[in-house]
């Protein structure tokens, strides 16, 4: 049991890690937690000790640097600080094993490359024992160095829950046996999978969180680009690995368009085009071009390459429906799921018209707000308004999610209007 | 994804339980939010104050009001309430099978409002 060093951190200056340090300098800081992480676990072994000790030489940065100045190597500083909190603490843990009479101390596992540590350790913290929630606490402390209190907010989850979750995860792996390497060939891609799965599952968290507290929170999606990028200089041959980082950065793009100046969200038909991110649009474009060419397509690619073919659209209207129905084909081919089968049916009515939509609505056997809301929009085509409403509502009533809640109520109340408007007083 | 486990009931339904088992029950369920603690799936748990002790806040015209009550004709009415964080729904529900008061008094499990929606 090791009580958690960073619970005693809360509310002191620590937590606004890096305040006086410039945000640009911070980060740089933080880009520096894998590489200081790998090479003390590669010397030492005990990957949850010298996480901690990681944690705790980052808190003690972010109080000591500005008052003291930054040292002039960052990095050695961490690593001798890091080294010094590990070494006193793997002393206590010999000198109490001792007392109990236990041997066995975990050997230090063997040597790699450097540049592989961070790709180990997204392995290691996407490890497949591990629950998301988890895989997701693990990964923002040891591979982007943000510290626990920031991990609570961005979760807005107490600092102890947080806590708590991140020294149960290592607890788990390593009752799980993992070592720090990298996973043997036969396993590494599904365990890529996962890797990617967790990136695209924070990056999500950041990308539909469009209310609350936004400027404590830190930004999950710049966290889960980042880490893409990284994960994509670490593994450049892998095209799912492209199209991940290609989907993130087209769907990001369209964010300063994605909500109004309430905070209200503006369905895509409806967006400012003109304040789409244009670089992000063309290093997406680029990304999912160049994958789709030479490797086996995966569920990532064939996403960002709807997102690319939206993305491309100057105009709501100008958008290649049929080309975007064709990849949803393929899609469902590939990785079938509810979601799949209701955008394929909102693709197959912009072609063949809501009817054929609706269809193949029906066939998705689940009472989910996605659901509810596709079908709500169907009708709402067809001219149904009465039922578009009442589906509007019926979706709003199902998702947990706030802003897309106001989104569908707001959409219902527009039908109310409309339908006011043209003097019909159907019941 | 938090969910919110609550247990309803009344004078009558809580008093029906004997002493030494209605301190087991709490026994249990201290140990279960525990072990959810040390999971790092309990945000809280929180016992609610007697009905007795309610009071209700109106504000009309800006001037507040305070009065003692509701004494709601309800059956039942709130006990406790406990967040969780976790995986999924299943999990929360199997989180509420394991709170010995879903053997007596059972348990409603309500998501709760969330920033993001990862499916979307």
């Amino acid at each position: 049991m090791s009580p958690a060093p960073h619970s005693t951190h809360s509310g002191g200056p620590a937590d606004r890690p890096g305040a006086g340090v410039s945000v640009d300098g911070w980060l740089e800081v933080r880009r520096l937690v894998p590489e200081v992480l790998g090479s003390l676990v590669r010397r030492y072994g005990h990957f949850d000790a010298c996480e901690d000790a990681v944690q705790e030489a980052l808190l003690a940065a972010s109080t000591q640097w500005p008052v003291e100045g930054r040292p002039r190597s960052p990095k050695a500083w961490l690593l001798t600080v890091a080294r010094r909190r590990l070494t006193d603490h793997l002393r206590a843990e010999e000198s109490r094993r001792r007392r109990e009479e236990q041997g066995a101390v975990e050997p230090a596992t063997s040597a790699g490359p450097s540049g592989d540590d961070t790709l180990t350790l997204l392995f290691l913290c996407c490890h497949p024992s591990l629950s998301a929630p988890s895989q997701l606490a693990l990964t923002l402390r040891a591979v982007a160095g943000l510290t626990t209190a920031e991990i609570a907010r961005a979760f807005l989850v107490p600092e102890a829950t947080m806590a708590q979750r991140i020294s149960r995860a290592k607890q788990r792996i390593k009752a799980a046996g993992a070592t720090f390497r990298l996973p043997p060939e036969p396993d590494r891609t599904e365990r890529l999978q996962v890797v990617l799965q967790v990136l695209y599952l924070l990056f999500n968290e950041g990308y539909t969180a469009t209310s609350g507290p936004d400027l404590l929170r830190p930004d999950l999606t710049a966290e889960a680009i980042r880490l893409a990028r990284a994960l994509l200089r670490l593994v450049p041959d892998d095209g799912e690995v492209a199209g991940l980082l290609a989907l993130m950065l087209l769907t990001d793009a369209r964010r300063p368009a994605r909500t109004d100046a309430d905070g209200a969200l503006v369905s895509l038909a409806e967006q400012d085009r003109g304040s789409w991110d244009r670089d992000a649009i063309a290093e997406g474009v680029a990304l999912v071009t160049g994958s789709l060419a030479s490797k086996p397509v995966g569920p990532y690619q064939l996403q960002a390459a709807i997102a690319a073919v939206h993305d491309e659209a100057a105009r709501a209207e100008d958008t290649d429906w049929p080309q975007i129905l064709a990849l949803y084909g393929l899609l469902e081919r590939v990785a079938p799921s509810p979601m799949v089968t209701l955008n394929r049916a909102v693709a197959i009515a912009m072609v063949q018209g809501p009817e054929a939509g609706l269809d193949l609505v029906v066939t998705v056997d689940v009472d989910s707000h996605h659901v509810a809301s596709v079908r709500a929009h169907l009708l709402e085509m067809q001219g149904d308004l009465d039922a578009a409403r009442v589906a509007y509502r019926h979706a709003a009533r199902l998702t947990t999610s706030i802003p897309e809640r106001r989104h569908l109520l707001s959409r219902a109340t527009h039908l109310m209007s409309l339908r006011d408007r043209s003097g019909d007083v159907r019941p | 994804m938090k969910y919110m486990l609550l247990i309803y009931g009344n004078e009558e339904n809580w008093e029906a339980v004997p002493p030494e088992e209605f301190a087991e029950i709490l026994r249990r369920t201290d140990a279960l939010n525990q072990e959810l603690f040390e999971s790092g799936e309990l945000v809280g748990a929180y016992g609610v104050g007697d009905q007795l002790t309610a009071k209700m806040v109106r504000v009309d015209e800006g001037v507040v009001a305070v009065t003692d009550g509701p004494y709601a004709e309800a059956k039942e009415y709130l006990g406790s309430f406990t967040i969780v964080d976790c995986e999924s729904l299943d999990r929360a529900l199997e989180i509420a099978a394991q709170n010995p008061a879903s053997r007596y008094w059972g348990i409603e499990v309500r998501p709760l409002m969330h920033e993001a929606n990862p499916d979307m």
